[in-house]
């Protein structure tokens, strides 16, 4: 009986890890079993249950087809909000400015983040060191929105990530490729985006990370179920999660592009590759004029098969961010290779 | 067979389209005016209301949709579309398109650490209780009197409401795999096709 009532309520498009997530969670077991015990059948109302996958991954399918916008302050995050961000991500500091002030990049003051979620009434994301379970705990019960788990900021702990499962706020994490992504998924993530290279302005990264998850995910579509274990070996990636991409064709969850998006038509790029949405970080803000940059973003991420549009869009927007080549950059100011 | 758009300027309108086409429905993604020609049917999907307003009024979907309601284009909007097509929000922001008379309230329940997911009983709809999910969910706070609450919560807050051809949830059911709500929007826009 517990066990029908399980699958009626996870059913078959559901992922491994979200099963996995519930049942540990022990919610969907607490809550039958007391209505088990009450006497009752299925057909009785259920209590409201928070916390579980499908609202995790749920928020992020909201904000597909949209902007995710970096901001320090409520101010930039009013712009934001103003100019049809889908939700802020709320930072100490820019990508491009952790880059160029160098020392320890941390999460936001808490004051700041409640300033910021008291200006807007989209969703408020924030981001933690890699690791740095605190922060999150913190973050949570800030009551934002979505937490980070990033690369931009440095590192707490460099063998291992933040057991995501255990917290009732979703997760979203950075990736360079498939392996990366579904152990992130593994650990709990319920929104994947690729890393790019954050605060250079340059795509060239973005578009490296999202065409290698793509034709992996395609790779993996087409093997035969005798591969894939040794592709779970390879990727170091769950095998339960490269069974379900070789059954579904896709990732169980939303993944957005990240890292180098400075203009309307990079974003269109991205999405023509297949994201979901966009982040961007540096390159609203350090724009000539952000208003203005953010909200043609915004245009051509909704509009992004259509190039007359974009062009539109493109027109009289001043000097986008500065960018730098990342393929001179040293290895040590890389951050798309933090993350384990 | 009806033909249903989705509203595709921003949110989950992918989750809605699959879901019309395992029931067999001729569906296709609105992002312009011009796509609303010859649509019996439109959905507006969750989203962010602020952003989906905003790219509306940006490339003059208002008075097309106000117009296109009142020549009986069977409207649906979940969680953001609902507060799309309000008449009114509890809130200041986004100025609604006011298709329908209702009055919603935005983030009713709290941030996303109280997202929900709960069953319903459904007036109308056969079988089991249908699963709702909620997530940064508004709730109705006023309705008019053509206006009638298909679902409510136990406290008795409307969360499904319909006035005739014009219908309203603030939980997606295009997250689960239960189609009966998208089959019930199919036969609205049916009748209006007639």
């Amino acid at each position: 009986m517990i066990v029908n009532l399980e699958r009626r309520r996870y059913n078959a498009r559901e992922s491994y890890s979200g099963i996995e997530a519930a049942v540990q969670a022990g919610k969907v077991y607490q809550s039958l079993k007391g209505k088990l015990h009450g006497g009752t059948d299925m057909a009785v109302d259920i209590q409201a249950e928070t916390g579980t996958w499908k609202v995790k991954v749920g928020l992020a399918q909201m904000l597909k087809g949209g902007v995710i916008m970096d901001v320090v302050t409520a101010d930039q995050a009013k712009i934001a909000e103003d100019a049809g961000a889908c939700a802020v991500m709320a930072l100490e500091r820019v990508p491009s400015d952790i880059r160029k002030d160098g020392g320890v990049a941390r999460m936001s003051d808490p004051t700041k983040i409640e300033e910021i979620i008291n200006a807007v009434t989209i969703p408020v994301m924030a981001k933690a060191r890699i690791g740095h379970f605190v922060e999150s705990q913190v973050l949570q019960a800030l009551g934002v929105d979505y937490i980070d788990e990033s690369e931009v900021l440095t590192p707490a702990d460099e063998n291992n990530h933040i057991w995501k499962h255990d917290f009732k706020v979703p997760f979203v994490c950075g990736c360079r490729d498939l392996g990366e992504a579904l152990r992130r998924i593994g650990e709990g993530a319920a929104m994947i985006r690729t890393k790019g290279e954050a605060g250079t302005g340059n795509i060239v990264e973005a578009v490296r990370h999202a065409r290698t998850v793509m034709d992996e995910i395609r790779r993996i579509k087409g093997m035969s179920q005798d591969e894939l274990m040794s592709t779970a070996r390879d990727l170091k990636a769950p095998f339960e999660l490269i069974k379900e991409i070789h059954q579904t064709g896709k990732l169980p969850v939303v993944n957005f592009a990240a890292g180098g998006i400075a203009t309307p038509a990079d974003a269109a790029l991205m999405m023509q590759l297949g994201v979901d949405g966009v982040f961007v970080g540096s390159g609203i803000f350090k724009s000539d004029n952000p208003a203005l940059m953010a909200n043609a973003i915004v245009k051509a991420t909704t509009h992004y098969q259509d190039p007359g549009i974009i062009a539109d869009v493109s027109r009289g927007l001043g000097a986008a961010m500065r960018g730098l080549e990342v393929a001179t950059m040293d290895a040590k100011d890389r951050l798309a290779s933090r993350g384990w | 067979m009806p033909k249903i758009g989705v509203l595709a300027v921003q949110g989950d309108f992918l989750e809605h389209r699959q879901a019309l086409e395992r029931i067999g429905v001729d569906v296709s993604e609105v992002r312009l005016p011009a796509q609303l020609d010859g649509l019996d049917g439109l959905i507006i999907p969750g989203g962010e209301s602020t952003t989906i307003v905003q790219l509306l009024d940006i490339y003059g979907f208002r008075d097309i949709l106000k117009e296109k309601a009142s020549n009986g284009l069977a409207i649906w909007g979940t969680c953001a579309g609902m507060i799309v097509i309000a008449n009114k929000l509890t809130d200041k922001r986004p100025d609604p398109i006011k298709l329908m008379d209702i009055e919603v309230s935005r983030n009713a329940f709290g941030r996303q650490v109280d997202s929900f997911e709960q069953d319903l009983d459904v007036t109308g709809m056969e079988g089991d209780p249908f699963h709702a999910v909620f997530i940064r969910a508004p709730v109705v706070t006023h309705m008019g009197k053509d206006v009638e609450a298909i679902a409510k919560l136990t406290d008795g807050r409307p969360v499904a409401v319909q006035q005739g051809h014009l219908l309203a949830t603030s939980f997606h059911p295009e997250l689960t795999e239960d189609t009966r709500f998208h089959e019930y929007f199919v036969r609205i826009a049916t009748r209006g096709s007639d």
